[in-house]
């Protein structure tokens, strides 16, 4: 239940998201989630996208140096408490998260969290064991 | 107030001198020959034997001595005395990570001592100064050896070294310091500081600054002055010869500094064809040293560029004037007075695993001080997802190269083919520093 996604690198300088925007949708590439991490000299940019080696072929191919690695999508009602849930699972399984993000599905109805844990096989394990659902790349995408 | 030392030898007619300089060099030559291997070796290599030495003019025959001589020999093969005789080593960074080390008898720290107490005597400094040494102590021969030579002086020494700043003001107001040694920046960031904790200069004794280990220019020299409402003289020396002391400014002449030529005989070569060039002309500088024991060198090409003014100065010395050095034959950068060769970046570089040997070393000059900024590719390699994992890959960097070099930098990362390649030989460095 892991679900691919891209980390692209990104030094602070303007336009650069734009241009890798502007790469994905020349080749038809969907974005479904995506955040930045930035520190004072460079950020890290994340996405979730429906053709996941095509997007690195072509950012590859334009220069950026890019990196697969794989993240944990968890599908929760779109409600109060819907993140507070899954966090208290987090913390009750000893779980070390190292970073995560969010986004709301079209229907509306449930948000998908996507989680970067340190020990991937014992957060499916743990997440799973708790009754949460989790998503896996097609179904991500097909949301 | 004391007497201003003029010794007798610096006013020598110069062919009074020039044989002085001859029985030193033959004799100088002759041991190198019969005690080190490396020297006798290059010296068959150029079919040249000691006693061939029968002018100043036959130095052209004997091979030249470069930094990768003193790599090849590390730490101690190009000593000529047993080690039980050597009373103390300095190092300086290498090209590629070796430091370059050398070593003095109890006879070359006398001598040193004594070259420097002269050197100090050129920019007025007597028996009855406080010394303000802000040089480094350690491994780097500023602080020791402007120490001893003080000493040597009879001067009082305040051996502050480098760092803390605020310190140092109170210091020296509360000492009386009349005399300041210090890099010419380091003197500009106290003047600085001086302002920041209500310090005037008014309120201190100083007098003169004696400021090397660092290129600086004649706006920089106009700035400490008046600044610190001092004078500010130049001072030149370098490990390989024997530190500071190999040079230095009278406070009467118009350009240049004096060579203690009858301990360091120099030479200015083309740096193209490495034939000696007549007085006057620029090039490199080389020296031979003529007195010393433990790690004499002979014709060691210094990549500083220079010229040698022999017309008498003002001062009434004869000693020949070598101008502010004005450049580099090679790469070296000097940060905040530490010797720094990209290659020892490379090598930190490669050294570390999936990190791509494609960097530029920024140079700038931030208030006083300098700044010096590595800029790395990321590659796929050592690319994550993670910020820790990045961060920690330029703290890694940051500090393997502020162990091997001693300058702390700012490591930055960029994305891949940004920096430049230009054909052939890339450019490493981006010196924005205006000296």
């Amino acid at each position: 239940m892991r679900v691919e996604q891209i980390a692209v690198f990104l030094e602070n300088k303007s336009g650069r998201l734009a241009e890798i925007t502007g790469i994905l949708a020349e080749n038809e590439i969907n974005i479904r989630a995506l955040s930045v991490a930035d520190t004072a000299d460079f950020g890290i940019l994340r996405l979730i996208v429906n053709k996941v080696d095509l997007a690195r072929k072509v950012l590859k191919e334009n220069g950026f140096t890019v990196g697969k690695t794989n993240v944990i999508a968890v599908e929760v009602p779109d409600q109060a408490g819907g993140l507070a849930g899954v966090l208290k699972t987090v913390e009750t399984e000893g779980l070390n998260v190292e970073y995560m993000y969010a986004f709301v599905n079209k229907t509306g109805e449930n948000a998908v969290l996507i989680f970067r844990f340190d020990e991937m096989d014992k957060a499916i394990q743990s997440l799973q064991k708790a009754g949460l659902t989790l998503l896996s790349g097609e179904q991500v995408c097909a949301l | 107030m004391n007497m201003m030392r003029v010794e007798e030898i610096e006013t020598l007619p110069r062919t009074g001198l020039e044989s002085i300089q001859l029985q030193r060099l033959q004799r100088l030559v002759h041991r190198v020959y019969e005690t080190v291997a490396p020297y006798r070796v290059k010296m068959d290599a150029a079919g040249v034997k000691p006693d061939d030495i029968q002018s100043l003019a036959d130095l052209k025959k004997l091979p030249f001595t470069t930094k990768d001589d003193l790599r090849d020999n590390y730490p101690f093969g190009l000593f000529t005395v047993p080690m039980d005789d050597v009373v103390r080593v300095h190092a300086s960074s290498g090209t590629t990570g070796k430091p370059t080390v050398v070593g003095y008898t109890r006879g070359d720290i006398e001598m040193w001592a004594s070259v420097m107490a002269r050197a100090l005597s050129m920019a007025g400094v007597t028996k009855g100064d406080m010394i303000h040494n802000a040089y480094g102590y350690g491994l780097f021969t500023g602080g020791l050896g402007a120490h001893y030579g003080a000493e040597y002086l009879g001067a009082t020494v305040i051996p502050v070294s480098g760092g803390n700043t605020k310190r140092q003001i109170t210091i020296m107001r509360d000492f009386g310091s009349t005399v300041l040694l210090a890099t010419p920046s380091y003197a500009l960031n106290l003047a600085d500081a001086m302002i920041d904790v209500g310090v005037h200069p008014e309120e201190l004794k100083l007098r003169v600054g004696i400021h090397g280990a660092e290129p600086w220019s004649e706006n920089m020299r106009e700035e400490v002055e008046r600044k610190l409402g001092i004078r500010a003289v130049d001072i030149y020396g370098l490990s390989e010869v024997i530190g500071p002391g190999v040079a230095m400014e009278c406070l009467e002449t118009d350009r240049g500094m004096h060579i203690l030529e009858d301990h360091f005989l120099p030479e200015i070569v083309d740096p193209d064809t490495f034939e000696p060039l007549p007085y006057g002309e620029s090039g490199e500088l080389v020296f031979t040293t003529l007195t010393k024991e433990a790690f004499p060198i002979i014709r060691y090409r210094t990549k500083d560029l220079s010229r040698l003014i022999v017309e008498p100065c003002k001062c009434g010395r004869t000693l020949v004037r070598m101008e502010k050095v004005t450049g580099r034959t090679d790469d070296m950068l000097i940060i905040r007075g530490v010797n720094v060769f990209p290659s020892q970046v490379e090598h930190v570089l490669m050294g570390i695993k999936g990190v791509e040997p494609h960097y530029q070393i920024e140079v700038n000059r931030e208030g006083n001080l300098d700044t010096m900024a590595v800029l790395v590719e990321v590659s796929d390699q050592v690319f994550s997802d993670e910020v820790k994992v990045l961060e920690n890959l330029t703290k890694k960097i940051q500090v393997e190269i502020k162990d091997l070099l001693g300058v702390t930098c700012k490591v930055k990362l960029v994305e891949p083919r940004t920096i430049k390649r230009s054909e052939g030989k890339a450019q490493r460095v981006i010196d924005n520093r205006t000296l």
